[in-house]
């Protein structure tokens, strides 16, 4: 007898339904045109860091500083062109600053074997203190006449859709290509299934973790651009938020497992929408910061245990001091 | 003059040390010391007043603080796992302690109590989460750090205003808090007395010792019946422990439930953790290491805020020191092993002048033959690596085995054999005493006694500890070979305090005075260092004098002779030198010479690579070991010589076929027994002209029954 079973990805999307159905016939001005787009506009810098933090996570690894590169490299190119420097120059050496940085992060973690949290949590810190600290002269970047132009990255309709959601449909369309089109993608899922194997076989493991975060870092500097033009000014203070927290929680409750080699940008997907509507459905309630935040912890405990449940830790591969 | 400039420096020049210490675990905490006092030096220089007694008292206080919490979190490093909730968690206690006491007015002693068990229940969440469930320890506690930090933000929005609003004027309290004891502040007291503690139970008491197996590994220490999930749990609650007494020490100091207190503590004090040399990933660390971590990182912030550095730069350079202090780390641990082997081995010089000649037609003593061709073998087959020989008074045969047991080959035919005593080690010489029991020299555990009923015992496996050696030589490394005198004084040989018992050619390569002469005395059971810095001694004989002993120094190519008794008593005097080959074990023979036993002979090339230690010592550095240049023992001989140290007679397997390599040999009864480190037998062969009655112990003490 085949006995009926349902994937994570079914439960989530079940999850999501009944959240979304629940949300709709309770709340009142849950349903609507303007909260449903402004959900969509919400979650679409949310969406795009998770596809930053897939590509790594299905890697086995992890990258906190996707913060930081969400809010440094952007911060710097409105703080540029504040200062007078035009705005392609400006756009070049964030970007240059974001492949340097993903550079560090993968270094550190392919070559000198730190492991990924603790180096992320670190570099992050280093950035973040490096933009306090020396690039911003206020904590939020204000908008200047030099950037005239390029607030149509985060704002306006393309073809009748808010360009953010484009934006996440082109990031992830390009993510999807990446993951499943080409070699490069395969050798992620490798190292991610079981990283001694993919480097006996012979694949390049090291370059390809370096790369990892290379991509992660420019997602996450595109992903702050995005969110720059769609408020017009960069508040970079950000990193001191727990926006990180949303991020792993959309990975893993849309069900790429943190022991790695799982998932796609289909899980992204889903788990962007259901930490949107809850997030948005806890707005309208009026939830405090903190008690949104009491929420989306104890949510992400019971996803991370449900998540060894699920996908439990291979002994066989798992590193001794894999913390 | 060259060789001598050389001689002169590999003579005086300590290169040793250098292995040695590396292999020293507390090099590991030696560094962060030293990084300790350039940044207090170079704070001090730069800022006024920075080592006031003021500002000294203060730093305490904070120390003290994150001291605690740091000594929680090393415990859970070392456990393997990481606690990045630690922050959050002195929040919440530091409100508990404080809500406690203004709001709820209980009294201090309950208010102490009631917190330490918060921080307890705090710890256990994250203990029962990692420890049972086995979460990984990174995300859970990064996950109750957003829960713990978001209840606290909860609850002062409520309780700040009542609290901020109190004045309790408590004494107890306010000693907890601003106190001191003969000028040193009570937090820093405390923290004293739990590190001491600490210390003692990390490395005394069995749990910290479970500890410290699980993070050196979770699997092995399962295997072995640790209980590994509970005390993983436990390190965690601990933490949660620790963390609220320096929240209680923080809360009674200033006595402020702020928006901000704690954020960013884990950082902090992770950062001491690492950069006391905790490594990332458990199994080693110490209460000291955490100390001095802290510290570090105190001097640097404070010395950063009192410079007026912008919040950023604080940020910066933690996180930097961060990385670089766990990049530092697991490169180390990672390649130690590795660099003290580069660096261990110290070749030094050793000059020979040419041997004399072994070459058939050469003539001289050594000149080689054929007579040990038709020896008989004994056990052929049946016994591996005989080292040694012996006989007893009723002529059965005794021989060591590789596989850590003596046995015994039965009288008269010597074809039953059967296992005497096992040991567990390798057995290396051999002597009996007066009452019949047989003194072993086991490699790597020391010297035994075995009774005539085959009981094992230890005598002895340490002597006095020098005071200039860094390697500890109080503990036997390799004994060697062994006599007793007619006293019941035990001189044995103790081959090299460098190398174990499996690396003993590389104290040939290295041609260092490593090897030592112990006396044990059978009467009262001391043990004591006789004669140091001999290269490689090995064989051991009672001279007929009764005052003196032979010694063999294998590397040294020489037989010397040391008085322990009589008018020239502790004098030490060359009997050989220059012997063509490597001398092994010295036996009595029947006319009243001595039999030596070559174990291998001296060749050219490491003679010439003896002068020239640079030459060694790159080799040990960029060659594998197995293609290392080793002194030869494929093939030996015996020789006899006399008490003028005059070689009278030799014997060889010239063509190699019975009984090439040769490590030791009695006489007994008219015929010479032969064993051999590599050899799968004993040889026996008939001497002509030997007294077919001579049984070694009864011609020294006399006939018994």
């Amino acid at each position: 007898m085949k006995r009926f079973r349902f994937n994570q990805q079914e439960i989530v999307f079940a999850v999501f339904a009944l959240l979304f159905l629940v949300f709709s016939i309770f709340l009142n001005g849950f349903l609507t045109a303007e909260n449903m787009l402004t959900l969509l506009q919400n979650v679409a810098v949310l969406g795009i860091l998770g596809l930053a933090m897939a590509i790594v996570v299905i890697g086995r690894g992890i990258d906190i500083s996707l913060i930081a590169a969400l809010a440094v490299p952007p911060g710097l190119v409105l703080q540029m062109v504040q200062n007078g420097h035009s705005l392609p120059f400006s756009l070049l050496i964030a970007v240059l600053i974001t492949i340097a940085f993903g550079l560090i992060n993968g270094w550190l973690i392919a070559y000198a074997e730190v492991p990924s949290l603790f180096a992320t949590l670190a570099t992050g810190l280093l950035l973040a203190g490096l933009g306090q600290a020396a690039l911003f002269q206020l904590d939020v970047v204000q908008w200047s006449q030099g950037m005239n132009g390029f607030e149509r990255l985060g704002q306006g309709t393309i073809l009748g859709i808010p360009t953010s959601i484009v934006m996440f449909a082109v990031a992830c369309i390009v993510v999807a290509f990446l993951l499943r089109q080409t070699r490069w993608g395969a050798y992620i899922y490798a190292i991610g299934d079981n990283p001694y194997a993919a480097r006996v076989t012979g694949i390049p493991s090291r370059p390809i973790i370096v790369l990892q975060y290379v991509i992660a870092a420019l997602i996450g500097c595109f992903a702050g651009l995005v969110m720059a033009a769609s408020v017009n000014s960069m508040p970079t203070r950000v990193f001191n938020s727990t926006l990180i927290y949303d991020v792993i929680l959309v990975v893993v409750l849309g069900g790429i497992g943190l022991s790695g080699g799982r998932g796609g940008v289909l899980n992204v997907i889903i788990g962007t929408l259901l930490i949107g509507t809850m997030l948005n459905g806890m707005t309208i309630m009026d939830i405090s910061y903190a008690g949104q935040n009491l929420i989306k912890g104890v949510v992400l405990l019971l996803a991370v245990i449900t998540d060894s449940f699920l996908n439990p830790r291979n002994e066989e591969t798992a590193q001794q001091g894999d913390i | 003059m060259r060789d001598t400039i050389t001689s002169l420096r590999y003579r005086y020049w300590p290169d040793h040390l250098l292995g040695e210490i590396l292999s020293k675990r507390w090099t590991e905490t030696a560094i962060p010391v030293i990084l300790l006092l350039i940044v207090g030096f170079a704070f001090s220089r730069s800022i006024d007043n920075f080592l006031s007694p003021a500002s000294l008292a203060d730093t305490a206080r904070q120390a003290g603080e994150i001291g605690f919490i740091a000594l929680g979190l090393a415990l859970v490093v070392i456990v393997g796992g990481i606690d990045l909730s630690v922050g959050s968690i002195f929040a919440l206690t530091d409100f508990c302690a404080l809500y406690l006491l203004d709001v709820a007015g209980w009294p201090v002693p309950a208010v102490v109590v009631a917190t330490l068990l918060c921080g307890a229940l705090l710890g256990a969440v994250n203990g029962i989460l990692v420890g049972y469930l086995r979460l990984r320890a990174f995300i859970t506690t990064l996950i109750t750090l957003i829960i713990y930090r978001s209840a606290y933000d909860l609850l002062i929005q409520r309780y700040s205003n009542a609290i901020a609003s109190a004045f309790p004027d408590i004494p107890s309290w306010d000693f907890i808090g601003a106190g001191s004891v003969l000028g040193i502040p009570t937090v820093a007291l405390a923290y004293i007395v739990i590190a001491i503690f600490g210390h003692i139970f990390m490395t005394r008491l069995r749990p910290g010792w479970h500890i410290t197996a699980i993070g050196g590994s979770r699997r092995s220490a399962y295997n072995s019946g640790i209980p590994v999930r509970r005390t993983i749990a436990l390190c965690y609650v601990a933490s949660g422990v620790l963390t609220s007494i320096g929240a209680l020490f923080f809360a009674s100091r200033l006595g402020t439930v702020g928006g901000d207190i704690g954020v960013g503590l884990e950082v902090i004090v992770l950062t001491a953790t690492v950069l006391g040399g905790i490594t990332l990933g458990g199994g080693k660390g110490s209460v000291a290491k955490s100390a001095v971590g802290v510290l570090i990182v105190l001097l640097i912030t404070n010395g950063l805020t009192t410079m007026n550095a912008r919040g950023g730069v604080n940020r910066m350079a933690l996180a930097g020191i961060l990385l670089v202090a766990a990049m530092v780390d697991i490169r180390w641990q990672k390649n130690r092993t590795r660099i003290i082997s580069k660096v261990y081995v110290a070749p030094t010089y050793h000059e020979l002048p040419p041997p004399p000649p072994t070459e058939i037609g050469q003539g001289g003593p050594f000149e080689q033959n054929d007579k040990l061709r038709d020896v008989e073998a004994i056990g052929l087959g049946r016994i591996e690596a005989p080292e040694d020989v012996i006989l007893d008074r009723h002529d059965n045969l005794y021989a060591g085995s590789r596989h850590g047991d003596i046995m015994r080959f039965l009288a008269p035919d010597y074809q039953k054999m059967e296992v005497f005593a096992h040991i567990g080690g390798q057995p290396l010489g051999m002597a009996f005493d007066r009452e019949d029991n047989l003194y072993v020299c086991i490699g790597g555990m020391g010297l035994y006694r075995i009774k005539p009923d085959g009981t094992v015992e230890k005598a002895t496996d340490e002597t006095n500890r020098s005071l200039r050696s860094v390697n500890d030589d109080s503990r036997l490394r390799l004994a060697d070979d062994l006599d007793i005198t007619d006293d019941g004084l035990i001189f044995f040989s103790e081959a090299t305090v460098r190398y174990e018992m499996d690396e003993w050619p590389i104290d040939g390569l290295e041609a260092r005075g490593n090897g030592r002469i112990i006396s044990y005395d059978t009467k009262t059971g001391t043990t004591r260092t006789e004669l140091r810095g001999l290269k490689f001694p090995n064989g051991i004989c009672v001279a007929s004098d009764g005052q003196s002993i032979l010694f063999a120094e294998t590397f040294g190519c020489s037989i010397k002779r040391y008085w322990f008794a009589g008018p020239k008593k502790g004098a030490v005097e060359v009997v050989m030198d220059n012997l063509p080959g490597y001398p092994d074990n010295i036996n009595l023979a029947s006319d009243g010479n001595y039999w030596l036993a070559l174990v291998g002979m001296r060749s050219p090339s490491l003679d010439l690579a003896w002068k020239m230690p640079g030459f060694r010592r790159r080799m040990a550095k960029r060659v594998p070991v197995d293609e290392w240049l080793f002194p030869n023992i494929n093939t030996g001989c015996v020789v006899k010589f006399n008490e003028q140290g005059k070689i009278v007679e030799s014997f060889w397997d010239l063509h190699g076929e019975n009984h090439p390599m040769i490590t030791s040999m009695r006489e007994h009864r008219g015929y010479l027994y032969l064993g051999g480190i590599l050899n799968n037998r004993i040889g026996r062969y008939k001497l002509d002209n030997a007294d077919p009655n001579f049984v070694q112990y009864d011609k020294r003490w006399g006939k018994q029954s």
